[in-house]
């Protein structure tokens, strides 16, 4: 067996430290070891997007990385955008009241993708919407609600005077 | 007809169905905190990893796991050999007994990703590196992947034991074909392909399973929806059914028809059993896509139809080859549900059909959304459209003409099933007024006028809903299978609180939302409060799981069901405590009161006394507060007449789609830039719930129609794999979507309610296929093959200019 790397990852405003394989994947360590399990394994290939998380506020695939490249990062998963009592964050919510998912196993890569959108673009167009969703598939929703959870959200920090 | 059965005294008002709310289901998974196979911790898992056949046909010579298991890490490596003899194979949906299928191959394999061993090891990595360090040696045989030559003399046998590559073949007639045929002024035929593709849940299949040999019971978490899993699981394990224990309250992360994985089940639950150690296995993509047989219908069509010069549709003749691939489950009876919608919603008076299914060497098929009604409503549709195109006639007048009229329901189609309601006209107009059809074709015209290729796609499908079993005894005169029951088990406890048990696993339909909505609605009480579990195998009511988009009739029915149980004892208790009878009653909210006004019992107090109070229990009445409910499919419990007629699925909702489509003449790629879908499934429970599944049936359906394909090369290898080949729609290629709501009650449930968890699938494809062909028709081209993929447009314009 091949020796184990000592790393220390930022997870969810928390230091968490592990001691991984080179070829443990991020997925499998924020999953395994960290027992984060709302970032899902889709493909492994990088298409689906369902593995989704937040490496230093941008969106990446954690199946395509290995869990020590992100060593001294800061990682947001899908839990990090809830309340701190665990129930839904305003994005969250928008997803709940346009009923944005169904089967939920895409959701949480959808959720970080539209945080991702939101914070670079507050009045995002509907086409600017579909072109940031578009590295996330889902085979539930035909990414109608979806749509309309962003744009829900997006009202809803203008509102309340977040982003432009 | 049309009205709904007043069986509450609720009319049309209701409370809580058809109202905007929000599903119980969402605020977990929107945190993360689903529940699906994979997050079920089981200290000291063991993880399984497969060993796929590299040939599409070939003897196993050789298979030696001395290296890998000697590999730290691995615990087992599971061969055909063993497993075969182990248990038993797994059951055929036709009468072809020799077909035989398990989990792992023995002696020799089928397809190209067929399972051949099975590495049990301390993590999935370590098990894939014992599966590399498996050695085989295979000798190849002929194999046949065409399913018309897999039909001729000579063709290399998938099953030689079965002496044939045909599984099932039989050649029904329904009326007066050949006369109306030769009455007829005009007759065409057409021939059509539908590829294989499927549904691809984002979450491949898993199971997990652990052994409790102190009490013989078999756990099994699955990403399921398959009904008589846990029978089938135990009797291949020879097990009894109650010592294996399926949990249903695993969250499946997807599905639409083909999560099944039966052969999973049975192969880590033999390991978990055999080991003494809980053992999972979850697919990886490659396995999924070539391994995890959950290929959809693959497809060829021979049409004719017969018709008169005023655009009248008398006769129709369907050949529908369907390959299967190598092994059958309930794969071959696809071609059996479309008996019961075989004219599609036309007054058409006399069919033939022969559905032909058969084997080849590719990976097996399973249940695809629509159980293979979305191929046929294809076929039928592009037949509508041949039609039209041959009498010059407007493709909408040509279906106003046939399309049954709302007077005439219930009708008896010429196949045995008799439609429950509908008004197709009503929908077909809101759908065209909806898309600004006038503006529509100026838009076509103008971008034709531009250079530009343009077309307006129509459907008009069906949606058989109500899933009920009938295809089996059809295809099967040995299954006599005539019961399809679903149920449900309401409780109300010492608190006054509700909670509904369903029997079944959900994977995205938001049944605890239905559930707890028909409750609410007939006990009157918030359905915010009440909650929704899962049962397990062991502890659940029968079920037949959510196929054949029955829950919303079924689960619903049976929720309601066993709530008016309730009331009705919420009454009897009233009765004998106000001291009056039962007629003297009224039920509003919770409360019991006289209808004269003066004395009441509220919802704790009629708990209580049910709870607590035995002594002021009506005489007869067990105590506590709780009802079960099961019942049969409405329209179930009949087997088909020799001519193999049948009431094949009870309720039927109706799908107009009219689709603006554009080509880029210079590469062939199509772009949808318009969507109308208009939508009946009767009563609405959850609009919300009901447009999801609508919104992401048409996805599916632009999937199927424009991109996804299993694509094999002619020696048997999947050539679409990954993600990168299997080319998925995103949010860039479904364009926005505008559906319209139109309401025609089934007279058959207890809401007005019809099935919706196949809607737009099973319209979205002909539409499309129709717009595609109506933008290439000035040009003088057309494609009869789907996936119209922008390689096959360019082919088809490339043609043309070969002509010019």
């Amino acid at each position: 067996m091949t020796r184990s790397i000592a790393l220390e990852i930022t997870v969810n405003g928390t230091r968490r430290s592990g001691s991984v394989e080179p070829r443990t994947t991020l997925v499998d360590f924020l999953r395994e070891h960290l027992g984060l399990t709302g970032t899902h394994v889709g493909c492994e290939h990088g298409v689906c997007g369902a593995c989704s998380i937040l490496l230093d506020g941008v969106p990446v695939r954690s199946c395509l990385m290995y869990a020590v490249q992100a060593d001294s990062c800061s990682v947001t998963t899908i839990e990090g955008l809830s309340r701190a009592d665990g129930t839904p964050g305003a994005l969250q919510d928008a997803f709940c009241e346009t009923h944005a998912l169904q089967c939920g196993y895409c959701t949480p890569g959808m959720v970080i993708a539209a945080h991702a959108l939101l914070e670079e673009n507050g009045s995002p167009s509907e086409a600017e919407i579909r072109e940031a969703l578009s590295g996330n598939l889902c085979r539930c929703t035909g990414y109608v609600q979806i749509v309309e959870a962003v744009q829900l959200a997006a009202a809803r920090r203008r509102e309340h005077g977040i982003g432009s | 007809m049309g009205s709904v059965p007043d069986l509450l005294g609720l009319g049309a008002a209701f409370r809580y169905i058809g109202k905007k709310r929000r599903t119980k289901e969402d605020p977990r998974f929107v945190t993360g905190r689903g529940r699906y196979v994979a997050d079920v911790a089981l200290p000291g898992l063991k993880h399984v990893a497969i060993l796929a056949s590299p040939h599409a046909s070939a003897l196993i010579k050789r298979l030696d796991t001395r290296k890998a298991l000697a590999l730290p890490g691995v615990h087992y490596v599971l061969t055909g050999e063993e497993f075969c003899a182990a248990t038993d194979p797994l059951p055929v949906g036709v009468d072809a007994p020799l077909v035989k299928r398990w989990a792992l191959a023995r002696g020799r394999v089928r397809y190209a990703g067929e399972w051949v061993a099975a590495v049990v090891a301390d993590s999935r990595a370590l098990a894939e590196d014992a599966v590399e360090a498996l050695e085989t040696e295979y000798a190849p045989i002929d194999c046949v992947i065409d399913p018309e030559q897999a039909l001729l003399p000579g063709a290399p046998l998938v099953h030689p034991e079965h002496g044939s590559n045909v599984l099932y073949r039989r050649k029904f007639v329904w009326g007066a074909v050949e006369e109306d045929f030769a009455r007829a002024e005009h007759r065409l035929s057409v021939k059509l392909r539908w590829a294989r593709s499927a549904t691809v849940p984002i979450e491949t299949f898993g199971v997990a399973a652990q052994w409790h040999a102190g009490t013989g019971l078999l756990d099994v978490w699955a990403s399921i929806q398959m009904p008589k899993f846990p029978d089938q699981t135990a009797r291949a394990l020879r097990l009894p059914g109650n010592a294996v224990r399926v949990h249903f309250d695993v969250d499946v992360g997807g599905s639409y028809g083909v999560k099944r994985g039966i052969k999973h089940a049975v192969l880590v639950g033999y390991l978990a059993k055999k080991l003494g150690m809980p053992v999972r296995l979850i697919e990886d993509r490659l396995e999924n896509m070539r391994g995890g047989d959950m290929h959809g219908p693959d497809r060829s069509f021979d049409v004719q139809a017969a018709f008169d010069a005023d655009g009248t549709v008398h006769s129709l003749k369907i050949r529908a080859l369907d390959d299967v691939g190598a092994y059958a489950g309930r794969s071959p009876l696809q071609l059996g549900k479309p008996v019961g919608a075989i004219v599609g919603p036309y007054r058409i008076g006399s069919v033939e059909y022969e559905p032909i299914s058969v084997l080849t060497h590719k990976t097996a098929q399973e249940a695809v959304r629509g159980f293979g009604q979305s191929p046929t409503n294809y076929a039928i549709e592009s037949t509508m459209d041949a039609v039209a195109r041959h009498l010059g006639m407007d493709r909408i007048e040509l279906r106003r003409k046939n399309l049954i009229r709302r007077e005439q329901f219930p009708y008896l189609i010429p196949s045995g099933t008799t439609y429950d309601s509908g008004d197709y006209h009503t929908v077909l107009d809101k759908a065209l007024a909806a898309a600004d059809y006038p503006r529509l074709l100026q838009q076509r015209d103008q971008a034709r006028k531009g250079g530009r290729l343009a077309g307006i796609g129509i459907s008009t499908c069906l949606e058989p809903s109500g899933g009920n079993s009938s295809f089996e005894p059809l295809f099967n005169p040995k299954n006599e299978t005539t019961t399809w029951m679903d149920s449900c088990l309401v409780r109300v406890d010492l608190s006054g609180a509700i909670t509904g048990v369903m029997n079944t696993s959900t994977s995205g339909q938001g049944h605890e939302t239905l559930v707890a909505t028909c409750i609410a609605e007939v006990l009157e009480r918030d359905p915010a409060g009440i909650r929704v579990v899962h049962a397990d195998s062991l502890t659940a009511l029968p079920s037949n799981s959510p196929v054949g988009s029955r829950m919303a009739i079924m689960l619903g029915g049976a929720a309601a069901g066993a709530a008016k149980k309730i009331r009705a004892a919420l009454m009897a208790i009233g009765a004998k405590n106000l001291g009056c009878p039962v007629e003297e009653l009224e039920y509003r909210e919770g409360w019991v009161r006289r209808k004269s006004g003066e004395r009441a019992l509220s919802w704790d107090q009629l708990v209580e006394i049910a709870h607590r109070k035995f002594h002021l229990l009506p005489d007869g009445m067990e105590p506590g507060l709780q009802a079960k409910f099961v019942w049969e499919v409405p329209t179930g419990g009949r087997l088909p007449t020799p001519d193999g007629r049948i009431q094949m699925y009870p309720c039927f909702s109706f799908e107009a789609h009219v689709v603006l489509a554009e080509i880029d003449p210079a590469t062939g790629q199509p772009r949808l830039l318009r969507y109308t879908c208009g939508h009946d499934c009767g009563t609405m429970i959850n609009p919300d719930i009901v447009h999801g599944m609508t919104y992401g049936g048409i996805a599916h359906g632009i999937g199927a129609a424009l991109y996804e394909k299993f694509a094999f090369s002619d020696n048997g290898q999947l050539a679409s794999q990954t993600f990168m080949d299997y080319l998925m729609p995103s949010a860039v290629e479904v364009p926005a979507v505008n559906i319209v709501d139109h309401c025609t009650p089934s007279p058959l449930t207890e809401f007005g309610q019809k099935g919706s968890g196949e809607a737009g699938y099973l319209g979205a494809p002909a539409a499309i296929a129709s717009a595609i062909n109506d933008a290439l028709a000035p040009l003088g081209a057309a494609v009869h093959e789907l996936p119209m993929t922008a390689p096959a447009i360019w082919r088809q314009i490339q043609k043309t200019k070969r002509r010019s």
